[in-house]
């Protein structure tokens, strides 16, 4: 019997989440919007939309509305905090990153993931149940990125 | 084995309607389930999500095992010895379960592989071939999925429209309701005897009553009724009612529905196949009797073996004390997590099996799982497949504690401590 990963609570709900989670950073609606996606976990019931605002290749502003859960409302808050001022390219590269840090996807190097305070979700990885929680608000964004997409789209987890 | 003591209960144990009955070992009923000892996350497991499948008492473990390696082969073809052994096995499965339930005869016993399939088999067998648009199918709003999205597909197939009898705040069917949206135009009413997500027992022989004066064909999904007490279809006056093994501590992939005869005899296959023939020309094939009409294919054997011994298990403890030991427990939980100020109970019907739906104020239910999923203990936390249920009470989502008979109120008192732990992670 594989034993079970020896993860403490502390691990997963870090302050920081916990922080982000009883007060979400740009949660919001953008009026000026020029692009915004809609994010559905069917699991536990949350939504999210996010909105974004792109000048030249670069996000000027991005905001969300909406949430559920501690991780994933916190997820949603600290990625606003992290993508402003990146590029596109950049904030597709990020959501790489973000990813193989929650999946656990085995890494060739041991040196830090990056993240920078996005790191305070290494935890996750021990949680697959909780995975996307952590990635809900990412896919939304990812959407609202793709150039081919519909406006009625609505990206969903499952 | 004397699993119970015959010592009537304190009457302060008795709630809900439960008929006094004798009491529990407990303790000695959980050596019966060798999962009970494990550890989860360096806690003792405290196994609170019996609504999503209940564990397994080693004479289920013992029978599966024991067909597999002494009487396996295929079943009511064979010659062989092994043959003749595995069908009388699997044959006297049906039987206990034709006593358990109080069928009149072993062929309305058609073993399907759970509630969910047994929906379906009546939905498209009984509904598509009669159904017309204008007519009606008649549900409430407390059910699981699988007993909406059947009739949504055969309403789409026949033109026939869905009607949902409501609920009120405390989870409990409106019988008023129920009563107006019934009328000539209702030719099939489903509803479930136990809700899953909020634990309500409905009045099925009151309700069955009123469809059949509407002349209604009526469906009970009773997946979370068997685990908890008796069943007597002729009693309640059913059409068709449909269980589930896991949920009634046998395996899965197996369950049952009854039907009265002959409606189960004007029923045309559900599958066509092996085993539900009588002889196959290419130009005419003519179909076998009950039960077999309807279990076309080698069926999930082994699970019939597993699910008789499970009926074996619950006959030999009883319902009466089953359901007195679960009443307390059900008292015990709600004491104390009625006692927990951030703490809301959603689903207090006044007749309820032992499930324990909650919210926790300012705590998604997907965050309190987790952190009660550290100390050991298991709840199912999410929309219960009954997303109506949640619109209702305006949730997205419940913790709910679901209990079996070898649960203590000791594991409630982890579980209340549990719950203070996640205010306190939280801090709410």
């Amino acid at each position: 019997m594989k034993p079970d990963p020896d993860v403490k609570l502390d691990d997963l709900y870090q302050d920081v989440i916990l922080d982000h989670y009883r007060r979400p950073r740009n949660r919001r609606e953008l009026a000026d919007a020029d692009r915004r996606a809609e994010g559905n976990n069917p699991l536990c019931g949350d939504h999210v939309t996010i909105f974004l605002k792109v000048e030249s290749g670069v996000v000027r502003e991005v905001t969300f509305q909406g949430g559920g859960c501690a991780i994933s409302t916190a997820s949603a808050s600290l990625m606003t905090e992290v993508l402003r001022g990146k590029t596109l390219d950049e904030a597709k590269a990020i959501f790489k990153r973000f990813h193989g840090l929650v999946t656990g996807e085995p890494r060739e190097t041991s040196e830090p993931h990056g993240l920078g305070k996005l790191e305070v979700f290494s935890g996750i990885c021990h949680y697959p149940a909780r995975v996307k929680c952590a990635t809900l608000a990412w896919h939304t964004l990812d959407a609202a990125l793709r150039d081919d997409r519909r406006p009625e789209d609505v990206v969903s987890t499952e | 084995m004397a699993l119970v003591d015959r010592t009537p209960p304190r009457p302060s144990s008795r709630r809900g309607g439960a008929a006094p009955g004798p009491r529990l070992d407990v303790e000695r009923i959980r050596r019966d389930f060798p999962i009970l000892a494990t550890q989860v996350r360096g806690k003792p497991l405290v196994y609170l999500d019996n609504a999503a499948t209940a564990q397994k008492p080693r004479a289920v473990i013992d029978a599966i095992s024991a067909y597999y390696e002494s009487d396996n082969a295929n079943i009511h073809r064979g010659v062989h010895a092994l043959s003749i052994r595995a069908t009388e096995a699997y044959e006297a499965a049906r039987r206990r379960i034709q006593a358990l339930i109080n069928a009149e005869a072993p062929e309305q016993v058609i073993f399907v592989r759970g509630a969910t399939e047994g929906v379906n088999l009546v939905a498209q067998s009984y509904g598509r071939p009669r159904l017309r648009p204008g007519d009606e199918i008649l549900i409430t709003e407390m059910e699981h999925h699988s007993n909406i999205v059947p009739w949504q597909l055969l309403c789409e197939q026949t033109g026939a429209g869905l009607r949902v009898a409501p609920i009120n705040d405390r989870g409990e069917l409106r019988l008023d309701e129920f009563e107006r949206l019934l009328s000539e135009r209702t030719k099939i009413a489903a509803f479930a005897h136990v809700s899953n997500a909020l634990g309500t027992v409905n009045p099925v022989r009151e309700l069955a009553g009123l469809a059949h004066r509407a002349g209604a064909v009526v469906l009970v999904d009773g997946a979370q009724a068997t685990p908890h007490q008796a069943v007597d279809v002729r009693q309640l006056g059913c059409d068709f009612y449909v269980f589930s093994g896991h949920k009634m501590f046998g395996p899965t992939g197996v369950g049952v529905l009854y039907g009265r005869r002959e409606l189960l005899e004007a029923l045309p296959p559900y599958q066509g196949g092996g085993e539900m023939i009588l002889s196959v020309t290419f130009e005419k094939t003519v179909y076998a009797a009950l039960p077999a009409r309807l279990e076309a294919g080698t069926p999930h054997i082994a699970g019939g073996i597993g699910l008789g011994a499970a009926v074996a298990y619950l006959s030999q403890i009883g319902y009466d004390a089953i359901a007195a030991h679960e009443a307390a427990l059900l008292e015990h939980g709600t004491r104390v997590l009625g006692e927990i100020p951030q703490v809301r109970l959603i689903g207090t019907a006044a007749h309820k099996a032992s499930v324990l739906s909650f919210v926790i104020d300012g705590v998604h239910a997907h965050d309190a799982g987790t952190v009660l999923d550290q100390l050991g203990i298991a709840i199912r936390t999410g929309h219960h497949c009954a997303q109506p249920v949640m619109q209702h009470f305006g949730v997205p989502a419940t913790c709910r504690a679901s209990l079996a008979f070898y649960n203590t109120t000791e594991e409630l008192d982890v579980l209340a401590a549990g719950v203070r732990k996640v205010c306190e992670v939280f801090g709410v």
